[in-house]
Parts: C-alpha cells; structure tokens; sequence
C-alpha cells in the first residue's frame, strides 16, 4: 500500500504488521553481505565486531533508516506498545531507574531520577528534549544514531513522554549533521502517517508530537540550558540554574533532556526488561556505551562495549594497536572537556566513576588514540583554542582564563615558555573549575590540568631544553639528513622552497637550519626516509 | 561593500517571506527563520534581517545579537566554491593542520575568508563526526575522507577549471 492509504495503526494491527514483515524482512537480510542473520537478532560480521554488544546501535547498519517497516519488523515499537497498554507511567519510571541507566551524553546523571522529578511536577504543559547536538570533536555517536536508526529515538521519546506526562519532544540537532535531519524528518513524517507519533497513539488515549530545531554551529548548546535559550531564539548561553531544568526548563516548564544515545536504549530497557539491561556492564555503570574509536589506531569506528571494558582492551583487541614501529602514548576522552590517559592505565575500567577518578570523563564518548609522534603540550592547546573559540563569554574564568592559558600554551610550544607558566596554568585551571557557571567552563582545563600530571616531563622538555620530544611542536623541531641513509637524489632540494637544502647528486645532502622554515616537503618526498625530524 | 539586490532575488526573498508568515507565531521562530535565510541565500543580508525584524516584531539589533552568537551565520556572502578542512581531534592527530596551512597558502586567504574574486572560501567548521576516515575535507559539501596535503593543488586546479 501507498502512504498517502495508510490507516492508522492500532495496537493489534501493528502485530499482525509485524507478523506480516517477517519473512520478507529475514529475506532481505539473509541475502545481505555482513550480516548474520542466524541468531536472536541479526548482526554485522567480521572481527571488529565480535567483541561489541550491540544496542543503541543494533540496527545500524543493519535496516533501511528510511523505512519504517524495517524498524517494526525488527520488534520496533514494541516497547511503546508496552507502555501504553500494559503499564502505568509509575512502572515505566520504575524499570528505568532498576535498570540504572545514567546519562550518555557523558554527565552520568541517573534518567529514572530525572523522569521521576518531572513527572512529580503537576500536570501541565511538559516537555522533552532529545540533545543531538553532538559538539566534542572526535565523537560521532549520535550522528549515527539518529541517521542509522531514527525510529529508536521516536520509539524512545514517546515512551519518556507517556512516562513524564508530557505531549510533546524536540531533537536539537547540530547544523554540521545535514544527513542526520533528513533521516529525522522522515521518520517523524512516517511515524505520523502511521499513527506512532501524533494524536491517540496506536489507539491509545495518549498523543505526543515530535519537532526538530536545529543549531547553528555552537558547541555551547550541547549545554542543557543553552540549548534551551537556542530552542527560544536566544544567544546559547547557559542559564544559572536556581532550580533543575526537570522544575523549569523550557519556556519555564518542567523540561526533561536526555541525549540521544540514552534515549534510544529505552525502548530496548522497556521491550526486554531491565535486567537484560543491567547484564551488561558493571554495577554502577550498567549497560553498554558507544565509543567512537579514532585517532592513531589501525581498525577505527564506532565500537559498543559494555561498561566496564579496559581501555586495553578496546585499543589493542578491538582497534588492534596503532600499527608497526609506533607506539600508543595516551588515549583522549570526553574531548575538549576530557584528559590524555597516558597508556600504563590503559587498564583502567571505561566508566563513568573510573575516568573521573583518573581526572578524565566519559563525555560523550570519543576515544582519539595518539601515539609518540603527538605531543601533548600541543594537544593541550589544540582543545584550549577549542574552548577559547567556543566559551559564550558569559563568565569571566572561561571567556578570560581559556585565552590566557592558550596564549600560555602558546608560548610553550614555541619555547618560549618558563616554569612559572606551568603554575599559571595550573592555578588558572583549577580557577576555571571551580568558577565557572556551566560545564564548558568546569570541564575547559582538564585537558590541560591532566597532561600536566601525566606528561609533565614533556612540559619541561619545552620550557627547558627548548625540545618537543615528539617531534610535533614546529618552532623547536628541526629537520636534518642521515647521511647514511641519503642516496643523493636531489628530489629534497628540488622541492625545498627556500633553497635550504645543499649537496651533490650522489652525495649526502645537508639543510641549513638558518634558513630552513620548517615546512617539511623534504620529508614528505624523500624516497628513503633519510629526513628525520627531531 | 556586496549590495543586495531585491530584485534580482526577488523568488528566493518570497521563499523567506513564505516561511516567515507560515512560523511567526510559532514560540522561538528567530531561529528557523535564520537558519531559512541562510539556507537560500548563503549569509544573511541586511534587508531580509530588516524584513524579519517588523514580522517578528524583534528589534534588528537582537537578531544581529542572536545571529553573531552562532558560527554558521554569516553577514557576507561567500565564494563559489567552499572548502572547509576538520579541524575535529581525530583530523587534526592525522595532520588536518597542516592541510589547511597548504589551502591558505595556496590561496592566499585564511580560513574563514574569501578570495577576492570570489571564486574560494575557506569555511571554519567544527569536526563533522566522520572521524573514522580522518583527516575531512568538504568541498562544496561532499566529504572527501583521507585528504592529504598532495591534494591540495590538485583540487584547487580542478575546481578553478570547473566553471568561470
């Protein structure tokens, strides 16, 4: 049937829906290429992916994102058929919190908590908001999420509004994710046509609308309240908070946010039950994360582990290592709100409560994997410059303090830094931390204030011997030829802009560090790896 | 100084214009709208701010407010092809730094400006959440995974041909 028929489905017809997709679904996926299509619930194959529990992301991959049937053949919709009809808003709430799920967006607040405080509010005008806006560079999660699997996000809100008493979501997207929107948009049309968004929900008594808004390119709107004032056409800057956004929030009301990954485990925890939920992970950190596993490392993507999973295991099992002749050096999560773990904790447990506990969050999961050839003085200030650009300059700490540690940072990497920086830093750091109103401001220093603990020795590398130990920071590196190695080509010289280089076909060539400036070409053409940087 | 011409643009001004009267009442319609004008017209121009100011009833000087806050608005219109390098931390441990130097050298501009005839932009943009195949660069919105400094020339050589 065309969708311009569609009948509205009831709960009864959705089953027999269901029940009609099967086989051509199991069709359809028994003849695609990498997947397994044997098991409880189809999976994708090969070795990256044996280690990986897949949920929030179990369909990606997996069904046609742009198709509804797909979803509902799979067992979509499942979990808000089981909350309309055979639970009470109470019980909801309840298997949320016994399964313990803490928010993925990388803050660990408990969702049931956070239900539980908005549906307490009188009844009214309630609302949800689902936080896509996925701003920490090297994570991309919800992204695909939300392009991969849409309807589990839908599945997700609606419950939450059934739950909280509320009759209507946004999904906050951020303007870098085009994709993303249309998957959206699609999937709310679809849902609508279908009776699984919209008024008396599969016959129900309950109704429940779905809006996107969209951001503008600010990281700072990842910030609850921020993203509010963006949603009311304001500048995104964060609110003090006199009360919690689940008393007053959006336009006042009683507002629940969840992020997008946390939002699309619940239909599953509705669906199968909390203890399903909870065999995954470890008893504080239940369940499974999304780690989107990047940077120097041989097989990156997105990788769902459960909680609790070394660091070790992650990078070395399921990204297996960094490759020959390099070497892991540290790990960066939480982005520019996280810290550099240096790798002799890589046996550290990935959890909400382990990371902080070594001085780096969660975040929203991106985990950047550098080697020995990065360094961490430069890391620094590359999220410091971050922080810098995107701090809305509301309090003093962040909108000052980011920029004089970056001038700081700055200096270092161009040696001219002193001991009495790395004290500025610190205390400038600790000032941000403590004083700033949101998490941006908290959250700016850490990648700084845990380099400095971990890599100090590369901080006095620069400050004293003027030297960058990996080799990264330009202004103190210095390109020279082995002339053991150098075959006399000439292809440096050549390609040399400045006209640096010297020597005889055939012979050992040599670079005036005078007049080099650093650009690297030479290294870049030479046939034998005779350019060293140093 | 660019001058905007209503009449050379008059259906794309009837576009916002449409949009605009359809959301008006709508609570936190600023921001759409925005989001609507840039869409079209690639930055937002004086006189459709102008316009949005008396349908909506906010003072100009708040939009520009509002507007300034967010990255992706822009006040002048940009090049015809726009290039924008990652600066996400997966490119940037995969050298996007150095990508981007060899773009602004090469062109001549820094990232966020124009080339004076108007054939290049470089666009900021923050990391695009491809980080797998780092380092990204978007050319007039299609992502190029893996980019390398070689490419530089090349690309710039093919899209300066494409066109006048």
């Amino acid at each position: 049937m065309t969708t311009t028929e569609r009948t509205k489905l009831t709960r009864e017809s959705l089953a027999e829906l269901r029940k009609e997709l099967a086989p051509s679904m199991k069709e359809k996926l028994d003849a695609k290429d990498g997947v397994d299509n044997t098991g409880e619930y189809p999976r994708l194959t090969g070795k990256f992916y044996e280690k990986q529990i897949r949920r929030a992301l179990r369909n990606y991959g997996i069904i046609d994102p742009y198709e509804v049937n797909d979803y509902i053949a799979l067992g979509g919709y499942r979990g808000l058929e089981k909350a309309l009809f055979e639970m009470k808003s109470q019980e909801i709430i309840d298997e949320v919190k016994n399964a313990g799920i803490r928010g993925l967006g990388g803050a660990g607040f408990p969702t049931g908590i956070k239900w539980q405080g908005a549906a307490d509010q009188p009844e009214g005008k309630k609302y949800l908001i689902v936080n896509g806006d996925e701003g920490d560079p090297g994570a991309y999660m919800d992204r695909a999420v939300m392009e991969g699997d849409p309807h589990a996000v839908l599945e997700g809100m609606a419950i939450c509004g059934r739950a909280i008493g509320s009759d209507e979501g946004f999904i906050y997207v951020r303007a870098e994710y085009p994709t993303a929107v249309k998957a959206l948009t699609n999937a709310i049309k679809q849902a609508e046509e279908v009776g699984l968004l919209g008024d008396n929900i599969l016959g129900s008594d309950f109704s429940f609308r779905v809006s996107l808004r969209l951001g503008s390119g600010a990281f700072v709107c990842g910030e609850g309240t921020a993203l509010m004032e963006s949603i009311e056409g304001r500048r995104g800057m964060p609110r003090a908070k006199v009360q919690r956004t689940y008393v007053s929030g959006l336009w006042d009301k009683p507002t629940i946010i969840n992020n997008v990954e946390t939002i699309s485990n619940i239909a599953q925890i509705i669906d199968f039950g909390a203890g399903r939920f909870r065999s995954a992970g470890t008893p504080e950190s239940p369940g499974t994360k999304v780690f989107a596993l990047v940077g120097k490392v041989k097989n990156a993507g997105l990788v769902e582990v459960p909680m609790g999973i070394t660091i070790n295991e992650l990078v070395n099992d399921i990204g297996d290592g960094v490759g020959e002749g390099k070497k892991v050096k540290a790990v960066q999560t939480g982005g520019p709100s996280g810290g550099c773990i240096p790798s002799r904790l890589f046996d550290t447990p990935l959890d909400f409560d382990s990371l902080a506990k070594i001085g780096s969050i969660m975040g929203s999961g991106g985990l950047v994997v550098m080697d020995d050839t990065d360094c961490m003085v430069d890391i620094a200030r590359f999220f410091i410059e971050f922080s810098v650009d995107e701090s809305c300059g509301k309090c003093t700490p962040c909108r000052d303090g980011t920029m004089r540690m970056f001038e700081i940072l700055t200096r270092i990497t161009e040696g001219q830094g002193t001991e009495e920086d790395l004290e500025d830093l610190r205390f400038l750091g600790e000032l941000s931390t403590n004083t700033s109103l949101c998490g941006l401001g908290q959250t700016a220093a850490n990648p700084i204030l845990s380099t400095l603990q971990y890599f100090e020795d590369e901080y006095l590398a620069h400050v004293h011997e003027k030297n960058c130990p990996a080799g990264a920071c330009k202004a103190l590196a210095s390109y020279t030829i082995n002339k053991d190695i150098c075959i006399g080509c000439g292809a440096c010289k050549r390609k040399c802009p400045v006209e640096a280089i010297t020597g005889q076909v055939k012979g050992a060539h040599v670079i005036d560090q005078d007049t080099c400036i650093k650009c690297g070409n030479c290294m870049d053409v030479c046939p034998v790896g005779a350019v060293e940087l140093k | 100084m660019f001058e905007f011409d209503k009449e050379q643009y008059k259906g794309e001004l009837g576009e916002v214009q449409d949009f605009m009267k359809k959301n008006k009442d709508m609570p936190g319609a600023l921001m759409p709208i925005l989001q609507k004008t840039q869409n079209i017209f690639g930055y937002l121009p004086r006189e459709v701010i102008e316009e949005i100011s008396t349908c909506l009833g906010i003072p100009t000087s708040k939009i520009y407010g509002v507007a300034t806050f967010y990255s992706q608005f822009t006040f002048e219109p940009k090049g015809k092809n726009q290039i924008s390098v990652c600066l996400g931390t997966a490119c940037y441990v995969k050298g996007a730094q150095g990508i981007l130097e060899e773009f602004e050298n090469q062109l001549g501009i820094k990232q966020g400006q124009t080339t004076s005839d108007r054939k290049f932009s470089i666009i900021e943009t923050r990391c695009l959440g491809d980080c797998a195949n780092a380092p990204i660069v978007t050319i007039n919105g299609e992502i190029h995974g893996h980019f390398t400094k070689k490419k530089v020339a090349e690309t710039i050589k093919e899209l300066s041909k494409e066109g006048v």
